[in-house]
């Protein structure tokens, strides 16, 4: 009975202008049109001003010589160099930024976080104030103020400034006291790289073995061994891995040690402490959100405080965290372009470069955006499978 | 009678705590934190001491003092300038009748308004910038705020006015900071000479109105059923999304022109606004997308049961209660665009930041002042950022975010 009147109102009641599965349809077919017309028209109008400019559309300039010189290139480069090679430069230049960023401001995002939740009013404060000062400004101006006001202002190389360590700033950049390889060094890195590989390995398998048998494996205390004796082995074998070297000054300028550009150092410097901000209220939030009972009941079963933090809050904080924080580094990554404003020359500079080289914008625009695509798309991929594997187990 | 009168004493609040009590509890409660603020303590006082003496002692505010219009609105003509003013006035009259209407949080920003004219219509200051009849128009805007919360507040006009107002005034600011190519009343002035504060504002204000409409659209495109519409919206989203804004406005502002037609014509400064408007829209329609999928599925079977259509089930039942649940998302990612605006430096346009940095090249002496312009510039963009983050907070209240469902 209710199923012939359904079929005698789909057949007869509705009228074709109200009947939801041709609205459908139509609807899907006007917006193909519309889509597709307009991308036809832009490209025609393309093709036209293309032919009209005599622009390239290929990427066969990646083996030309790129003609333009890089300042401070981590890997060789040399303008006679093809361009695909001043890109590969940019790129890493974007990757060192990047990472050391990330790190460096997950740190300090996490101290700052701490602070904010410290019991002592003033260290709370101070947290607040930094917390409040770098998130309501915009990053252009704080990477303005640190290198042109900061960096291009320090004292030329003979009158530098030196601070414990020895570090020394001057116009030229700064200059760290950093440990170098000797000559047997590499006995020591492979030794313990193979250490921390094994140690891995024990870990997960020993674990694994404890959650199935239930019997206490000492996976911590093993691992931690095997660390521990590989890297002993590593440095009484090759004498002595590493050797200190210090800046020295030489005729105009610094010898040895590490060198970080002034460039390098205000970028730096401006996106770490401009996001360790934003991932300090990540962090905060997430480790408040924790309830208070969860807290209670782990003292009331007997744990110690340390217990407390890395078997009931950190876990619970960390579902909460990740998500957010991914965003935060992605942010970090793009915000890296910012660098073209202040000479530090990373992919999107090196691009502007060659954009205002005749007639190879749309090439060259075309395979900035989808270095930056590929970035994103890796880093939020990788912190993905991170964050699943840290979720609630549902059933 | 004495039996009631212990009664009352037994339950009065407890005292607050006096001074002594507050810093054992806060800054001496065990030896960790005695330790802490021991050092702390003479860190601050002396960082706060250096910054108060570069403020009040060293620091040269002579290129920050000397050009308050052009950091106001950079080069636009000097005898064109009633037009900025008149724009000006006549938001300043719609908040005044909004406040006067509504009150709340509006209350708030129209006093804060009035405040800051009053006083720089009132300053002790010798001035080229600030004589007589800028000092008159400072006030009138006191004035005028007054009158339209009069307005407003009597019930003379309906509040549906007052947004019809509010939708007509941008647009009618807009035309008359433009003009009219050949007028004698208000020849056309091209946006290369628009500058300044005014600059930041419009892109802010315009990436904010016109990104919303486009990032909801967006968010539910997302989420509908016809492919097309769906595969596009996920494509753009991701796109704007993968690559940083300094990318998207030189596509704007280099690439665009290839795919239009060879004589059309798009100003720089639309195309900036093009550029901040879809990258903002992609991050809201993300933010929507997370408040379309908080709203119970039980709204949407209720809604159909009442008869409603789809359309109606959208715009009565299912946006209302989305926005309002990333209302303080959606707000964050509007703090975020105003802050971004400052990239537009870098496209070549005169915003607050680029009006800093020609003043600072204008002059070899200047050079030496960056610190003070710079400063100067992130303090006007951290009152703007950090007060809208306070209105966010108070209407989130006002909305019952979070403690009504």
């Amino acid at each position: 009975m209710a199923s012939t009147q359904s079929v005698d109102q789909q057949s007869t009641g509705i009228p074709f202008y109200r009947d939801e599965r041709i609205l459908k349809i139509v609807a899907q077919v006007i917006s193909t049109i519309v889509i597709i017309g307009l991308l036809i028209w832009a490209a025609l109008n393309f093709l036209r001003a293309a032919e009209a400019r005599n622009m390239t559309l290929t990427f066969g300039f990646l083996k030309e010589a790129a003609g333009f010189p890089i300042s401070n290139p981590p890997i060789k480069y040399e303008p006679s160099m093809s361009f695909g090679r001043a890109f590969f430069v940019g790129l890493v230049n974007t990757l060192i930024v990047s990472v050391t960023g990330i790190i460096a401001a997950t740190i300090l995002g996490t101290l700052i976080a701490l602070a904010r939740l410290s019991t002592n009013w003033l260290l709370n404060r101070i947290a607040l104030v930094f917390v409040e000062f770098n998130r309501n400004i915009p990053l252009l101006v704080l990477l303005f103020i640190l290198y042109f006001v900061i960096f291009q202002n320090l004292p030329r190389v003979k009158e530098s400034i030196v601070w414990p360590g020895p570090i020394y700033l001057n116009q030229r950049g700064i200059y760290l006291t950093w440990p170098r390889l000797t000559e047997t060094g590499m006995i020591f890195v492979i030794l313990f790289g193979v250490g921390v590989v094994l140690a891995i390995i024990a870990y997960s398998v020993l674990r694994r073995r404890r959650e199935l048998s239930g019997q206490n494996t000492y996976y911590g205390q093993i691992s931690l061994g095997i660390l521990v004796v590989s890297g002993v082995l590593g440095w009484v074998l090759s004498g002595t891995p590493f050797r200190l070297s210090y800046p020295e000054l030489q005729g105009f300028n610094f010898q040895g040690g590490l060198r970080l550009t002034p460039e390098f150092s205000g970028m730096f410097i401006g996106l770490t402490t401009y996001t360790a901000a934003f991932i300090a209220e990540v962090v905060r939030s997430g480790i408040q959100a924790v309830d208070r009972g969860q807290i209670e009941a782990a003292r009331a079963v007997g744990l110690s405080t340390m217990q407390v933090l890395s078997l009931v809050i950190m876990p619970q904080a960390l579902r909460i965290i990740v998500p957010p924080m991914i965003s935060q580094y992605l942010n970090l990554t793009k915000n890296s372009s910012l660098a073209l404003a202040i000479g530090f020359q990373e992919v999107f500079s090196v691009g502007k470069i060659a954009i205002n080289q005749a007639g190879r914008a749309v090439p060259v625009f075309a395979l900035v955006m989808l270095t930056y695509l590929a970035l994103s798309l890796f880093t939020s991929l990788v912190l993905n499978i991170y964050n699943q594997r840290i979720q609630f187990v549902t059933r | 009678m004495d039996s009631a009168q212990a009664t009352e004493e037994v339950i009065r609040p407890p005292q607050p705590p006096g001074p002594v009590k507050w810093v054992r509890d806060n800054l001496f409660n065990n030896w960790f934190n005695s330790l802490l603020t021991v050092i702390l303590l003479p860190m601050v006082f002396f960082a706060l001491l250096n910054v108060l003496l570069w403020v009040f002692t060293e620091a040269d505010w002579r290129a920050v003092t000397q050009f308050p219009l052009l950091y106001a609105v950079g080069q636009y003509p000097r005898d064109q300038l009633w037009r900025v003013g008149v724009g000006l006035s006549a938001v300043i009259f719609m908040l005044g009748a909004s406040w006067g209407k509504w009150g709340g949080l509006l209350r708030s920003i129209s006093i804060a308004a009035g405040i800051f004219f009053a006083v720089f219509a009132l300053l002790p200051v010798q001035h080229p910038a600030l004589n007589l009849s800028m000092r008159f128009y400072l006030g009138l805007n006191v004035l005028l705020l007054l009158v339209g919360n009069w307005i407003g507040g009597q019930g003379i006009v309906k509040g549906l006015f007052i947004i019809i107002g509010w939708a007509i005034v941008p647009f009618a600011f807009v035309f008359l900071l433009t003009g009219i190519k050949g007028s004698e009343v208000i020849p056309s002035v091209a946006t290369t000479f628009w500058g300044g504060l005014l600059v930041t504002f419009l892109l802010s204000a315009g990436g904010i109105i016109l990104s919303f409409p486009i990032g909801v659209a967006l968010a539910l495109g997302r989420r509908s059923s016809l492919p097309v519409v769906k595969g596009f919206s996920i494509v753009f989203i991701e796109m704007v999304r993968g690559v940083p804004l300094i990318t998207i406005l030189f596509m704007f502002s280099i690439i665009l022109a290839l795919f239009l037609p060879q004589d059309s014509r798009i100003d720089r400064l639309v195309r900036a606004l093009m550029g901040i408007t879809f990258f903002s829209a992609a991050y809201t329609a993300e933010n929507v997308r997370g408040g379309l999928q908080a709203v119970p599925p039980g709204q949407i079977e209720a809604a159909k049961a009442v008869g409603m259509n789809g359309f109606q089930t959208m715009l009565f039942i299912v946006l209302p209660q989305a926005l309002r649940a990333v209302l303080p998302a959606i707000v964050g990612q509007f703090i975020a665009l105003f802050k971004d605006t400052t990239l537009v430096v870098i496209v070549g346009i005169n915003d607050l930041l680029g009006i800093g940095r020609s003043i600072i090249n204008s002059d070899p002496e200047f050079v030496q002042l960056q610190m003070e312009v710079y400063v100067f510039i992130a303090v006007i963009y951290w009152i703007f950022s950090y007060l809208m983050s306070i209105a966010s907070n108070r209407l989130e209240a006002a909305m019952g975010v979070r403690t009504r469902l």
